[in-house]
């Protein structure tokens, strides 16, 4: 079975978020850049059902170069090859249409991705792409099992889970606990090298809704706080200061 | 600018979140100072319940009563919505940021041809293009985004605006729509939904406890404040992730991001990942035995103390005070 999981090259969680350009641009300056994590559950399961079935595994990015070592730690957790379209991802309906198109073209049967990116957290990527190619698509998925075609998955509802069942090809955003992460072995990092990663250029440059400027959240006060003997006292704040109950 | 919200249920019952859409649908047109909002409700309901959605803003109701689609078949509800939003003749979708909403909003941008943008903060700004405003960087950042395309479809993030309830009569009105069998393809077996309590995604009032719990044997004083409260309980990653509480109470960068009223946060030292779930909240309370938790600086108000001893005391007072 032909296998795709789409990942996202996205500041680690613990970045400060700046922005330049007078607020136009993300400042990358000292910012760690990782799979996203909700990409990296989708990999991890894709991998493994990638072992299950003796299939090939696909990793697919759309960025510029700067996200080459991204794609290159999805071939040392198990990808066996690599996709990267290059282009800024400018919006969820322009890399949904570079995802649509080249799964299309490789006639992958499962593609795998994270629920959202963590930058922009549209989670709207896996749907659109689902509609693209005529495909049912899933999200959040945190359980995901293979029966020959059928493709038995749990979907994180508010307040709980929905079981679901349906046939391939589908389209899954994942999350935990879908897998544990896998951390790249030393082999896994020397074999990433050498694995194919092809540089395709965009199928088309549309876009519907791109971000043109970026503002952070206004500063937080200091903390007001209350000694332990005191709780009454947090109540009457809540009440007539903060007025929240 | 014609306005179609599309309402979502949960066992026979509106969403509140669905509500906040709706008011928001209003809103906006307020704005645009044109047309009425129609809504567009999907599976078995009372006309109790539909009456509602006129309180919130929608001056018509659409109801699409087929029961197979009270379960949140994506495709299905993705093709239903999509010939609401056709007979209406609308030009903008309205929803609310959910699970299922999510899923159906990005496969309808497509079907429709239209630009979509979620997480949306506030009113759209519409002087130069139309503008969005949606929070990014999951509560870090915000980012001013323009829809190109004729069509829009707008997924609102909770709090958005506030709630109407005070509309007027809606005109409910039976719709029916042809869905292909094949959007029925996959089956949803189960459904297991906490009853009776609070959802944690929609709740204004949230109670959070971390692994200064010592142990899950020691959540009765969480739910009992919660209980008072009228409040969702929620947990740190590392509590869901020991098994300590369900996954769906897991509060954070990669579980669920709220944006209650009030967050009471007890145990959680606050690390990063765990402020990005709850930096949308308008007021959080901060309760942890080590004066140096990095929630403090995150939090409006703090305690530093014993949980234990804490929690029921701040409980009695609550009680004492209603």
């Amino acid at each position: 079975m032909k296998i795709l999981v789409c990942i996202t090259h996205v500041p680690d969680t613990t970045s400060k978020i700046q922005f330049t350009a007078n607020n136009t641009k993300f400042d990358s300056t000292g910012v760690q850049f990782i799979i996203g994590p909700y990409d990296d559950y989708a990999l991890a399961r894709a991998v493994e059902l990638r072992d299950q079935t003796g299939g090939t595994l696909t990793a697919l990015n759309v960025g510029e170069a700067e996200t080459e070592p991204t794609l290159r730690k999805a071939l040392a957790i198990g990808a066996d090859d690599a996709i990267r379209v290059n282009s800024f991802p400018k919006d969820s309906f322009f890399v949904a249409q570079q995802i649509a198109h080249f799964a299309k073209a490789g006639g992958y049967e499962l593609i795998l991705m994270g629920r959202e990116s963590i930058d922009f957290n549209g989670g709207m990527v896996h749907g659109m792409v689902g509609e693209v190619l005529g495909m049912p698509s899933f999200s959040p998925v945190m359980k995901l099992e293979l029966e020959g075609t059928t493709v038995k998955m749990a979907r994180e509802i508010e307040g709980g889970k929905e079981h679901l069942e349906a046939q391939l090809p589908l389209i899954a955003g994942c999350q935990e606990p879908i897998a544990e992460w896998k951390i790249p072995n030393m082999r896994g990092i020397m074999s990433a090298r050498t694995k194919p990663l092809v540089v395709v250029e965009p199928v088309s440059q549309e876009t519907q809704a791109e971000a043109s400027s970026y503002q952070l959240p206004p500063a937080k006060g200091s903390v007001k706080l209350i000694d332990k003997d005191q709780v009454s006292e947090l109540v009457r704040l809540l009440k007539n200061e903060a007025k929240v109950l | 600018m014609s306005i179609l919200v599309y309402v979502e249920q949960a066992a026979g019952k509106i969403k509140k979140t669905s509500l906040e859409a709706v008011s928001y649908g209003y809103a906006l047109a307020e704005k645009t100072g044109e047309g009425a909002v129609v809504a567009v409700a999907l599976g078995s309901l009372e006309s109790s319940e539909l009456a509602v959605i006129g309180e919130a803003g929608a001056a018509k109701v659409l109801h699409i009563s087929d029961e197979r689609l009270n379960a949140g078949v994506i495709q299905a509800h993705a093709s239903a919505v999509a010939q609401a939003f056709e007979f209406t003749g609308a030009n903008t979708l309205i929803l609310a940021k959910s699970s299922l909403g999510d899923a159906v909003a990005a496969r309808l941008a497509i079907k429709l041809n239209a630009g979509l943008v979620s997480n949306v903060v506030e009113l759209p700004r519409l002087e130069g293009g139309f503008v969005v405003k949606r929070s990014i960087y999951t509560g870090k950042a915000f980012a001013d985004t323009t829809i190109t395309t004729a069509k829009k479809i707008l997924a609102i993030k909770k709090n958005a605006v506030d709630q109407k309830l005070d509309g007027a009569k809606a005109q409910v009105e039976s719709f029916s729509v042809a869905i292909p069998e094949s959007d029925f393809s996959s089956k949803i077996s189960a459904t297991e939904r906490a009853t009776g309590e609070v959802l944690l995604p929609e709740a204004d009032i949230v109670v959070s406890g971390g692994r200064g719990m010592k142990g899950p044997e020691n959540w009765g004083m969480i739910e009992e404040l919660a209980k008072t409260l009228g409040a969702a309980t929620g947990c740190s990653k590392p509590v869901s992730d020991i098994g300590w509480r369900p996954h769906h109470e897991h509060v954070g960068q990669t579980g669920v991001k709220v944006a209650p009223t009030l967050y009471i946060a007890v145990g959680i030292s606050g690390a990063i990942q765990h402020l990005a779930g709850v930096n949308s909240s308008k007021c959080i309370v901060v309760i942890n035995k080590d004066p140096e938790a990095p929630f403090f600086k995150a939090a409006d108000y703090g305690i530093v103390g014993d949980a234990f001893e804490i929690v029921p005391q701040l409980t009695a007072a609550l009680k004492a005070a209603q």
